[in-house]
């Protein structure tokens, strides 16, 4: 119609175009061509890319578009292949469930060394004793069922008896249920005793030397020696007040071992405790020296008292002597002196004056004031 | 050979103090490496770390000294400072004492200085205080502990 049409026809020609070459751009984005598959576990969200690598190898001592571009095109098939799962909406998130991962992974701790042999499992090895294959429920007559053959209920129950025989040899008098419990009690101390020393061999714990304990005739002088020590040391106040022979030694060398620092410790931890210390000790120490401080406050107060005696004694032999205030005043508070150091910010060469005193140069300045 | 413990590293801190001060800081926390201080037969070394670890490959009893000794712990762990300490304390000393050449040689065979064989002193000594003793061509000859009249480096030899 008028230009304006015919330019308006073409921006929208152009429009489409434009948009055409988008969608083609977009799909040559999304397709990526490979001459083998990938291979994909989705389960890991892994992507393996058996192609051969020859644009990496003519890219030369820096691949690194390459490289990126091989990234992006990997990343983008594994995408795809995302996008084609089963999804959901969770929580309004849009979620594909993931299938079972096929690969397998390796171990992340080593193999488990075998366990040593219970002493049990070596004497039936030696044996040639094999584990009896028992059956679960046994008949018990008492109440006429098939009962377990241990636990909850079992067939026959020591302790549901209520009448239990005075065995032929024993005293009359003797409590035989609580002879009962205690046995039972006794076993299974035993029982616990046994399977944490097969624990303790198998964990080649230390056990807690018994070496000269078990008196047999053939002990050492040092074994006697170590077993004496440990029985005297094993009573309720670890044995501090237990007497000695009459010529009976100190054991030498029964106290703790001191500990010290590794030669090759942190040094960067050394260092910094050796600062904390440093600065712990500054601020311990004083800021002013209350010694000077005191001193120069009383030769202060006595130029003034020796100024004022003088004006005394000038009024005084016109209206008769007055005796000036008291003699030297001790124990001048500190506080006082601290507050005329203090300002000074704990500096004690209050000798030349901050900014003034040499100034030749700009290399007097700052640190060296003390020259 | 071993690191000193917390009490003993008060102790000599605590004298080393008396002579440089908070310039200790700069002796712990060097710039151009890492140095460290080691117990050996109660003698205290200041080590750099590289020469440590080439120490350590040499038995206790075998090795008798590493780096510079700045001093040694007594039976009753007072720790005493040594003259082997003074380079590395004498440019961080806070008072200086400076003498004339006349009485240097004077001073070095032991006698007390008086009070005209002083060339130089740095403001604000008090008395009893640590300094480092400088002849006149600034180098450094002692450490001692200063009177105010007759400086007289006491009894007390650190």
């Amino acid at each position: 119609m008028s230009p304006g049409g015919a330019m308006e026809g073409q921006s929208v020609e152009e429009l489409l175009a434009k948009a055409e070459r988008d969608e083609a751009e977009k799909l040559q984005r999304i397709t990526v061509h490979k001459e083998l598959e990938l291979e994909f576990d989705l389960g890991n969200l892994l992507a393996s890319d058996r192609n051969p690598p020859t644009g990496l190898r003519r890219a030369g001592p820096t691949p690194e578009a390459e490289l990126q571009a091989l990234a992006r095109d990997n990343t983008q098939l594994l995408i795809n292949q995302l996008w084609q799962l089963p999804t959901e909406r969770v929580e309004e998130a849009l979620v594909a469930r993931l299938p079972e991962p096929t690969t397998r992974l390796p171990r992340e701790k080593p193999v488990p060394r075998p366990r040593p042999l219970t002493r049990w499992q070596q004497f039936a090895r030696l044996k040639g004793i094999r584990p009896k294959k028992k059956t679960n429920l046994v008949w018990d007559e008492v109440s006429g069922q098939w009962r377990r053959r241990w636990g909850y209920q079992r067939a026959r129950d020591d302790t549901k008896e209520w009448l239990i025989e005075v065995p032929g040899g024993a005293d009359p008098l003797e409590d035989q249920f609580a002879k009962r419990i205690q046995a039972k009690k006794e076993r299974v101390a035993k029982n616990e005793l046994n399977r944490l020393r097969n624990l303790a061999r198998a964990h080649k714990m230390q056990l807690p030397s018994a070496a000269g304990m078990h008196p047999t005739g053939h002990q050492s002088k040092e074994e006697l020696g170590r077993a004496m020590q440990v029985a005297k040391v094993s009573t309720a106040s670890v044995g501090r007040f237990q007497e000695r022979l009459p010529k009976e030694k100190a054991p030498r060398g029964s106290g703790k071992k001191r500990k010290f620092q590794p030669l090759f410790g942190d040094f960067a931890a050394e260092k910094k405790s050796q600062l904390e210390l440093l600065r712990v000790m500054k601020s311990k120490k004083p800021q002013l020296d209350v010694t000077r401080a005191t001193n120069k406050q009383m030769r202060e107060e006595d130029q003034e008292e020796a100024a004022k005696r003088r004006k005394m004694s000038q009024k005084g032999k016109r209206k008769g002597g007055r005796q000036g205030p008291g003699g030297k005043r001790k124990g001048v508070p500190p506080s006082r002196g601290g507050k005329r150091k203090a300002g000074l910010g704990g500096k004690m060469n209050s000798g030349p004056l901050p900014y003034g005193g040499k100034r030749k140069g700009g290399q007097h300045q700052g640190g060296k004031r003390r020259k | 050979m071993r690191p000193l413990t917390e009490e003993e590293t008060r102790v000599m801190f605590e004298k080393i103090a008396k002579y440089i001060g908070e310039n200790l800081q700069l002796l712990v926390d060097r710039p151009d490496g890492t140095y460290c201080f080691r117990l050996h037969n109660d003698r205290v070394y200041y080590v750099s770390e590289k020469i440590l670890k080439l120490a350590a490959n040499i038995s206790g009893d075998k090795l008798v000294s590493l780096g510079t000794c700045f001093g040694k712990f007594t039976k009753t762990h007072k720790f005493r400072l040594h003259i082997t300490a003074l380079d590395y304390l004498a440019p961080y000393a806070k008072y200086k004492v400076w003498i004339k050449p006349g009485a240097e040689q004077s001073f070095l065979y032991g006698n007390h200085v008086l009070k005209s064989g002083l060339g130089r002193i740095t403001e604000n000594t008090c008395q009893y205080q640590g300094v480092v003793v400088y002849s006149m061509a600034d180098v450094p000859l002692l450490l001692k502990q200063k009177n105010r009249r007759v400086i007289a480096p006491h009894s007390e030899r650190p």
